[in-house]
């Protein structure tokens, strides 16, 4: 994906800026313009508190083309508190160190390089919620 | 230096990254364990941190602790020697990623590890102008140091972020500050170099102990202090021993320094260093607490701040993670993932 | 609507064919399934294919195909529906018959995979993912599975080792399959000790990328018996989609779409799924047979990995699987599979299914799902003779 895609998507990637549903309070992520719930448009912004739980993950030993700088890498479904499921890295732990129903919190992580001379493309990670 | 209107503290937030290097792996690598180490350990970023991610880390922190609405933002500015891009804001990317876009200024500094204090200076001058209420300031670095030289044993990674308010809301406010600059060419990295170089012993006596200690003493003379009248202080901090003989001479007592002095727990955090030694003390500190802080970049130049301690400093600690918490939540690493997490295995 | 048969079928052997190119695969399947029918011409061609553009370099499938097999000026186009590209195909093909727009109607699937390194493979298939919510952030294909597969061990209580019984059942039922990529028996323990890919999925739940191609010749039931007398009749062609990324399903361990699909296929055939002879499962994963077969109503939620244990989807058993090596067995050429699936399911029917054959074959299912359950289509065929 090119610069102009990463840089559309930079609210949500950045800071986990998604959508509230104005007719019956839905908060989706990621954004999609008609609320899932109702079918009604969506469009009102909402910023998500970054907080949540591990729902399910798995660690990464074959990466795709981009990401194999950083294997082994830890993926994660993350339930946010706001109630969406959401897809993402998590980041300082270990591999074999999540587990289900771990607490996690949003930080804005280097997700990788557009090689050497190329962008450096920034997106949410979550890591263990530091006491 | 004073402002016309008094500029406090509103919020301040640290960040050191996971890993930690013992400096007895350099030893081990490089001279098979006959040198001496100058730290215990620094702290190294992962793969996935840079300048621009530790920013945004400590200036999430900051704003946990201020409270504010980012869009009031005004300024962000980011002190570093080490943004991801030779061209092209790192300010930009954590002014975005905290919010404060797009009604702000954003902009890197470079004065080797005094970015960070140049950037709080210039906020001082923002906020206390009247022309802006709130402007973030931070230090941030993930130093490199040549393979097996001396550097590499303490070059750490870390950062720490101020947002500069009125005084009337502040945790901490200003009372004064002094800086002094010299053209002293201890230290430097020339472009497309990987790799500062830097003057061994040049750096001590001309550079770090010239400057700082001229600054500190400027701003003590200013406002007719001597080293008594502060709870704590903090100085840039290379090493253990450059901060301890300064304070020695300055004389501060080694209680006054202790909790600032992070040094051998994560090693020189360049920009970041005497402004993470701040957030450590003002993590611990009491209402009316006075506090020095005094940075020193190559280059070469000192700033000096003298801080007041406010009421607010109590509910506000607590708000978000200590610098302790960070400190305490490390990962050994030996100096093989080290050198493959801080690319310095060259793949070809 | 006219009733559809399916009057030949053709396939390639599974497997890293480095010296055929992707026209040459589709069209030796082409070919075969033109010479099982009996006919020289075809009055459309549908090519199912995910990836030709990211490791062949080729797009614009449907000419060239149509071209390279000697018929050229067909009305020709490439379906594309991720891993479910083949039976996208074939439901194309199956449209044109029963609407009437044509009468002889080629549906073939065709992947060229090995002609990239890895890395660039596991890229091109995490494409059948969200790309902006679920690739961006690193996730292999592999890598959206084993999240559903951790989740559903979590929840129903499996240990990774249950899971061994689907993978050993495909290797075994590839044994006698002369197309397959892998026709050799596996262990448990050969299971349990594979190379781990993105944990809990290791080697030995996933099946091999590989190259293929298979074809199936469609035309009007009432005029089947003109080309053959071995005809099978697509009793079923239903499909169904949800949401891509599996964070957007209310509740990922339910395949909404393969329950929506199986659901309009039964009511299409007029049967329910205890009439089912055999079922050519999706197996790309462990994971994905024991989710489909629990959607497709085989098995209760959470129970889909006791069907394997307990010996219900042998070829013996009460729902046979995978009877001629499934994904795992046979291999996954990605957009060819929905037809190999087909072809199977026909042979079966036919009762040309060899060492592995059905007894008494009459229904069989054939189940092609895009991405982690995103598309999902479902074939019901019929013997007639």
């Amino acid at each position: 994906m090119g610069i102009p895609n990463h840089w559309r998507t930079q609210h949500q990637r950045y800071r986990l800026v998604g959508e509230i549903c104005q007719h019956c309070g839905a908060k989706l992520f990621p954004p999609r313009d008609v609320c899932p719930e109702c079918s009604q448009p969506a469009y009102e912004p909402f910023t998500f508190s970054g907080r949540g739980q591990v729902y399910s993950h798995s660690t990464v030993l074959h990466a795709p083309r981009g990401y194999e700088e950083f294997v082994p890498y830890t993926v994660a479904l993350v339930k946010l508190e706001e109630g969406p499921l959401v897809t993402a890295q998590l980041t300082d732990v270990d591999a074999g160190e999540a587990y289900i129903g771990m607490p996690v919190e949003m930080v804005t992580r280097k997700q990788r390089e557009d090689g050497e001379e190329g962008a450096i493309i920034y997106g949410y990670k979550f890591r263990p919620v530091l006491q | 230096m004073r402002p016309t209107r008094e500029v406090g503290i509103i919020g301040y937030g640290a960040y050191v990254p996971r890993y930690r290097l013992p400096a007895t792996e350099v030893d081990r690598v490089w001279t098979d364990g006959y040198s001496g180490t100058p730290i215990k350990e620094k702290a190294v970023p992962g793969p996935d941190e840079d300048t621009a991610t530790m920013s945004i880390e400590a200036a999430r922190n900051a704003l946990k602790r201020a409270g504010i609405d980012p869009v009031r933002i005004r300024a962000v500015w980011v002190g570093s020697e080490s943004p991801p891009y030779a061209v092209k804001p790192a300010a930009t990317i954590v002014a975005e990623a905290i919010g404060a876009v797009p009604e702000t200024q954003a902009a890197d500094w470079e004065f080797a590890c005094k970015a960070g204090t140049e950037a709080m200076q210039a906020a001082i001058g923002m906020v206390g102008s009247g022309m802006m209420d709130y402007a973030l300031a931070i230090g941030a670095d993930t130093a490199q140091g040549r393979p097996g030289d001396a550097l590499e044993y303490t070059a750490g990674a870390g950062s720490a972020a101020y947002l500069l308010g009125p005084k009337e809301e502040s945790l901490a406010y200003f009372e004064a500050s002094y800086s002094y600059v010299t053209d002293t060419p201890d230290f430097f990295r020339r472009p497309y170099q990987h790799y500062p170089q830097h003057g061994s012993r040049f750096t001590g006596e001309p550079a770090y102990f010239k400057h700082l200690l001229a600054a500190a003493q400027g701003l003590l003379n200013e406002l007719g202090y001597t080293a008594k009248d502060f709870a704590a202080a903090v100085f840039h901090q290379p090493n253990v021993a450059f901060p301890q003989r300064a304070a020695k001479e300055l004389g501060f007592s080694r209680e006054q320094i202790q909790t600032g002095l992070l040094v051998s727990e994560i090693g020189n955090t360049y920009a970041a260093s005497s402004l993470l030694g701040l957030t450590a003390i003002l993590d611990q500190a009491k209402p009316g607490d006075r506090v020095l802080l005094v940075s020193y970049g190559s280059g070469a130049g000192s700033d000096a701040f003298s801080l007041i301690v406010t009421d607010r400093v109590v509910e506000r600690q607590n708000k978000a993670p200590h610098t302790r918490d960070y400190i305490a939540r490390r990962k050994e690493i030996d100096y093989a993932l080290y050198v493959r997490y801080r690319k310095k295995l060259h793949m070809h | 609507m006219r009733d559809v048969s399916i009057i030949g079928i053709g396939q390639t052997k599974v497997g890293e064919n480095w010296e055929k190119s992707l026209r040459q695969l589709a069209g030796e399947a082409v070919l075969a399934a033109m010479r099982d029918a009996s006919i020289e011409m075809a009055d459309m061609l549908y090519v199912g294919n995910m990836l030709s553009g990211e490791i062949a370099a080729q797009e614009h499938l449907g000419a060239l195909v149509a071209d390279f097999v000697g018929l050229r000026g067909i009305e020709a186009v490439k379906v594309e529906a991720a891993c479910a590209s083949g039976a996208a195909a074939l439901r194309q093909a199956y449209i044109a018959v029963a609407g009437g727009m044509a009468d002889v109607v080629i549906a073939c699937g065709v992947e060229k995979m090995t002609d990239e390194v890895g890395e660039v493979v596991t890229s091109a298939l995490a494409l059948a993912g969200d790309g902006e919510y679920e690739t961006f952030h690193g996730l292999s294909f592999v890598a959206i599975n084993a999240l559903l597969m951790q989740r559903y061990m979590y929840e129903f209580g499996w240990k990774h080792r249950d899971f061994a019984a689907f993978a050993v059942n495909a290797h075994q039922n590839a044994v006698h399959n002369p197309y397959a990529m892998f026709p050799k028996p596996i262990t448990v323990e050969q299971f349990e000790q594979a190379r781990l890919i993105a944990d809990p999925i290791n080697l030995m739940d996933s099946s091999p990328v590989a190259d293929g191609a298979a074809a199936v010749v469609l035309c009007p039931t009432e005029q089947a018996r003109a080309f053959t007398d071995n005809a099978v009749r697509i009793a079923a062609s239903a499909v169904a989609t949800d949401a891509v990324a599996i964070h957007d399903r209310p509740d990922p361990l339910f395949l909404q779409a393969v329950y929506t699909s199986a659901q309009k296929a039964y009511r299409q055939a007029g049967i329910t799924p205890q009439d089912i002879d055999l079922f050519e499962a999706h197996d790309a994963f462990t994971i994905m047979a024991a989710l489909s077969l629990e959607a497709c109503g085989f098995a209760p939620r959470g129970q889909g990995v006791r069907l394997a244990q307990e010996g219900d989807i042998a070829l013996d058993g009460r729902i046979p699987i995978s009877t001629m090596g499934g994904l795992k067995g046979r291999g996954h050429p990605v957009g060819a599979t929905g037809i190999y699936q087909v072809v199977e399911v026909v042979q079966q029917l036919r009762g040309q299914a060899g060492g592995n054959q059905i007894k008494d074959a009459h229904w069989g299912m054939a189940q092609n799902i895009g991405g982690s359950g995103a598309t999902v289509i479902t074939h019901i065929m019929e013997a007639l003779s």
